[in-house]
Parts: structure tokens; C-alpha cells; sequence
């Protein structure tokens, strides 16, 4: 990992541990690619990035922080009364949130929408989707899948945050989509897959031409980079005491 | 109402264009239009929820949005879409539901939209039309254009009664004058009871208005007069009664302390009997028709 993704790690946990917000494992599973997005790759006055699993807002406005949108005084008051940081995006929080989500299974027709606003408009610019692997359970994504391949958006990349756990189990043990690639690229998608923790793979898939819409599904870790936090569901919920936070400072300071 | 709609969308493309969704519905009433707009009219298939948000993303990107559906389609598969996506984010997007009320007769339930404007006005920006006549269109179609804000269109079938000229759209209007009460009717219903009162004697018929605009804009002064005068009130509406026209003019009466003499609600009751028909069938089994509307105005009055 490299500094940045450890210092936003750092603030991400702290933010949680004041604010005593969970969804911190679902954070730490998908702030890598929002972090390369934002720091590597989106063109921030064209590209459109869509938090579709809205419960890791945090990864979000850590992302922000870093690239200087969200400030140290935003960040404090995360989920604090008078925020403007809740633990879902609220649109118009911030110039890069464009749409509030939190109810799993928008985000992708929203991004479709943007995506074909921009092709009809003429406008360049891509729009990027970040959902969860759970969230294939929601027949809006299929819809939208189905949507945006018959369109050939091509302007718009799908990200998957597959950690493979889900609210109440595993994704496998809940309603298991078997092989969500093939599934996926039946539609008419070119699937990709990569270490979703690793900002050279993500970026070699995203580099990867293509000739029909996107799909990344991104390999992750719940929890990433806290030993105790590492593919434990419970760290969908709970949030962090004093002791548990430094313990996953040194976690992180020694990755 | 359809026919009027799409020369209206036609018109209203030449001079500000928009986007137009359908859920794979409009076949036979469309084809015009969708020749007129050419890839800003999209078929979007049978998928509801995300057509939508599809348009939600549109409007976002600056265009003007209208999605089509059969009315509980548009409305009932998708609320959540248009709930978060869509009011939420005040967007310029206008659902158009065919067939309020029991307007697709024996189709049957799954196709009837009775809680359509109910439902939909208790969202953040929401804003109904019901027009009562087709040509109505004309300036609700502009109204909607002029507030770039969530709307709801629901279309039904024109029952304005041959030669009747209605005065210009306004959200209330009075359609026929009469001593026998105050009739308020939501929507093309209007239509079809103007029918049957204008051929009674002034003496023996009632006010008639016709209420389009939902939620209820300012009661009308004349209204309020006939009202404190002790004229009695009853509202008829193809919709289900709890968040209704009828509930929300109680509570604006309230509101403002005006009591009239009686208060008559006749609204769609679902399916009473069990049994399906037409639209005037379902009608007759909600006593939405001119007898039992005059029945419970002479009840209220022989009570008084």
C-alpha cells in the first residue's frame, strides 16, 4: 500500500471513531478505488463519479479530503448534527457527489442516465459507478445492466466492490449469484477483474481498451488493512473504542 | 387524452426540446412523436425502476424529462426511484400515467391507479395535474414546462360533453352554476357529470367545479362564499379517500375555519362487489355517477 491510501486509512478511522459511525468495513474495502479515481484518473471537470453502495460515505469524503474538496472541518463533523457529511452522500454536499444514495440498487440507472445525458448533449467526460457485489441482488441493476449495454455506453465504467460479504452473511450464503463475471458479461459487457486494493491493477483495468461497456469487478478485502476487522461481517455495524482504534492505527501504520 | 398529449409533446419539441421515456407503452398513440424526437424519444423496455432513474440521470445532465407509462406503472413499480432519485433532488422530470383512476376498466387492478396522486403529492416537490378536459393540455403541458421541478401528468379519457365550450384552464374553474350544493370534481370525471347536469333545472342541480391542480392551490373565493352561505360540499373523485382531493380540502377548510353545512365524500371504494368492468362500471360500484351524487346531496338536505 502506499502513503496515501495508508494516511486516508488513518483519517477514515479516525473520522468513524469520533463521529462513532459504523460501515467502516465497507469503507475499507472500496476507499482504494475512490482514492485512485480521485487522485489518479477522473478529469474532475468532466468525469462523474456515483457512489451506488452509499453506506461507505466515508471512503467517500476521505477521498474528497484528499484531493482537497472536503476540508479537516468537514471531516470532524461527520455524522454530527448540522452536517453536511451523513453517513449516506446527500447531494450538493459536495461538487463531486451529484446524487444522494443510500437505498442499494440507484445508483447504476443514475449513472446510465448521466452517461447517455452526455452522450446525447454531446459532452465529453465518463461516469464512473461504484456498487457493491450484494447489490446484484437488486433487479435495478440487471435493468440498468441490460440498459446501458443495448445503449453501448461506453462512456460509463461499472466497479464492483466484491468483498463477498454482504449485511446478514456471505454473499454466497444469502443469494448467491454464482458467477457474477459470466452473468455480467452475458449481457453484453466486457467484465474485467483485479486486485481492488492495488492502484497499479486497478489502473491497468481502467487502461484496458474496450469495445463494449465496462464492468471492473474489483477483488476486496472487508475491513482491508485492520487484522481484526478483515472479512468480519460484524464490521458492517460496529464502530470503534479507543483501544480498538489504535490497534488499528498500528494495523495500518505497519502495512 | 392521448391523441392531444402527443400533438402538444410535438409542439412543445419544436420550440424546447426534451427527453421522452416510455416503459415500451404508446403503441398506436406515439409514433408521431417518436418520429418527431428521434433519439430523444427512447424506448427504455419494461423496467420501470430503472427508467426513472435513467431520466433522473438526464436531468441532471440539463434536459427536460418525461416518462410515460400506464399510470400505476409509472407511479407504483418505481416509487422509491422517484422518491430518492427524482423529488429528492427536485429534478425537472414529469411522470405521465395513462388511465387514472379506473380508467383501463377490465384490465383490471394491477392496471387502475388509485392512489396515484395521494401517494405521489406527499413527496418533497411533487406537483399533480389531473386536466379534466383534453384540450386542457395545451396549458398544463406549459405549466409544467414553466416549474422545472418533479410533476405528475394523469391522463384520462376526455368525457366533455358535445358543444360544451369550458372556460380557460385554470386550476379551479367553475363549470356549471346551480342552488343545489357544491360539486367538486377531480379530473375528466368533471366531464361526464357535466353531462348529466347541465341537463337539469338550475334550481334542482349544483355548482359544479372542476379541481386539476393537486396539492389543492388556495380555495376559491366563490367557493368560500356559497360555503358560509350554507350551501353543502361534496367532493367526487376516482381515487381512494385517505390522501384524496376530498381529505386535503377538509383540512384546508379546517385551516382556514370554514364549516360547510355538510361534507360529502364520494370516492373510488376499490372493488366492492368483487367484480370487474368498465371504467363506468367501477364508477357506478364507487356511486361516482350524477344519481347517487344528487341522492346524497338531497340525503344532506333533508337532514338540514
Amino acid at each position: 500500500m502506499n502513503e496515501l491510501q495508508k494516511i486516508a486509512r488513518q483519517r477514515l478511522l479516525l473520522m468513524h471513531y469520533q463521529s462513532q459511525v459504523g460501515h467502516i468495513g465497507s469503507c475499507l474495502s472500496c476507499i482504494d478505488a475512490i482514492l485512485f479515481l480521485f487522485n489518479n484518473w477522473m478529469n474532475r471537470n468532466q468525469d462523474v463519479f456515483i457512489l451506488s453502495k452509499g453506506h461507505a460515505a466515508g471512503a467517500l469524503y476521505t477521498a474528497l479530503w484528499s484531493i482537497d474538496e472536503a476540508i479537516e472541518e468537514d471531516l470532524m463533523s461527520f455524522c454530527k448534527d448540522g452536517t453536511k457529511l451523513a453517513a449516506h452522500p446527500e447531494s450538493q454536499s459536495f461538487p463531486s457527489i451529484e446524487f444522494s444514495t443510500g437505498s442499494l440498487g440507484h445508483g447504476l440507472s443514475l449513472s446510465a442516465g448521466v452517461a447517455l445525458g452526455k452522450k446525447l448533449a454531446g459532452e465529453s467526460g465518463h461516469v464512473y459507478c461504484l456498487t457493491s457485489d450484494g447489490e446484484w441482488q437488486e433487479g435495478a441493476t440487471w435493468e440498468a445492466l441490460i440498459f446501458l449495454t443495448h445503449h453501448k455506453l461506453f462512456n460509463l465504467t461499472v466497479l464492483v466492490d466484491s468483498n463477498e460479504l454482504q449485511a446478514f452473511g456471505t454473499v454466497k450464503e444469502v443469494a448467491s449469484m454464482n458467477d457474477l463475471k459470466n452473468k455480467i458479461a452475458s449481457f453484453g459487457a466486457t467484465v474485467l477483474e483485479c486486485d481492488g486494493h492495488n492502484f497499479a491493477a486497478i489502473n491497468s483495468a481502467l487502461d484496458t481498451p474496450s469495445l463494449s461497456p465496462r464492468v471492473i469487478i474489483l477483488h476486496t478485502v472487508k475491513g482491508k488493512g485492520v487484522s481484526f476487522m478483515e472479512n468480519k461481517i460484524e464490521w458492517h455495524y460496529l464502530t470503534l473504542n479507543e483501544d480498538l482504534l489504535k490497534r488499528a492505527q498500528k494495523d495500518i501504520a505497519a502495512l | 387524452m392521448r391523441k392531444e398529449f402527443t400533438i402538444q409533446m410535438c409542439a412543445l419539441f419544436e420550440k424546447s426540446p426534451f427527453i421522452f421515456l416510455t416503459g415500451d407503452l404508446g403503441f398506436n398513440a406515439f409514433e408521431t412523436l417518436r418520429d418527431v424526437m428521434k433519439n430523444k424519444f427512447i424506448n427504455t423496455g419494461i423496467a420501470e425502476q430503472n427508467m426513472i432513474s435513467v431520466g433522473a440521470g438526464l436531468c441532471s445532465r440539463g434536459f427536460r424529462v418525461f416518462v410515460y407509462s400506464i399510470a400505476p406503472f409509472c407511479y407504483a413499480r418505481p416509487f422509491e426511484q422517484i422518491r430518492n432519485d427524482v423529488c429528492h433532488h427536485a429534478l425537472p422530470l414529469t411522470l405521465v400515467g395513462n388511465g387514472g383512476g379506473y380508467g383501463y376498466g377490465v384490465q383490471g387492478p394491477s392496471h387502475h391507479a388509485l392512489e396515484d396522486y395521494g401517494v405521489l403529492t406527499t413527496l418533497q416537490n411533487m406537483k399533480a395535474y389531473i386536466p379534466a378536459f383534453a384540450k386542457d393540455l395545451n396549458v398544463i403541458v406549459q405549466h409544467i414546462i414553466d416549474r422545472p421541478l418533479p410533476s405528475y401528468l394523469r391522463l384520462g379519457r376526455c368525457e366533455i360533453p358535445a358543444n360544451f365550450q369550458p372556460p380557460e384552464y385554470a386550476p379551479w374553474r367553475q363549470l356549471l352554476k346551480g342552488d343545489a350544493g357544491i360539486v367538486i370534481c377531480v379530473g375528466p370525471l368533471a366531464g361526464s357529470l357535466l353531462g348529466d347536469f347541465i341537463k337539469m333545472k338550475p334550481l334542482e342541480r349544483p355548482d359544479l367545479w372542476a379541481l386539476c391542480e393537486l396539492p389543492i392551490p388556495d380555495i376559491p373565493k366563490q367557493i368560500i362564499e356559497d360555503i358560509a352561505i350554507g350551501k353543502r360540499l361534496l367532493v367526487a373523485e376516482e381515487h381512494v379517500s385517505r390522501g384524496s382531493a376530498g381529505e386535503m380540502l377538509a383540512y384546508m377548510c379546517m385551516k382556514i375555519g370554514l364549516t360547510p353545512a355538510a361534507f360529502f365524500h364520494h370516492h373510488a371504494q376499490g372493488y366492492p362487489s368483487g367484480l370487474y368492468g368498465s371504467q363506468n362500471f367501477h364508477r357506478a360500484e364507487s356511486r361516482l355517477d350524477a344519481v347517487d351524487i344528487m341522492k346524497t346531496l338531497s340525503q344532506g338536505q333533508t337532514k338540514k
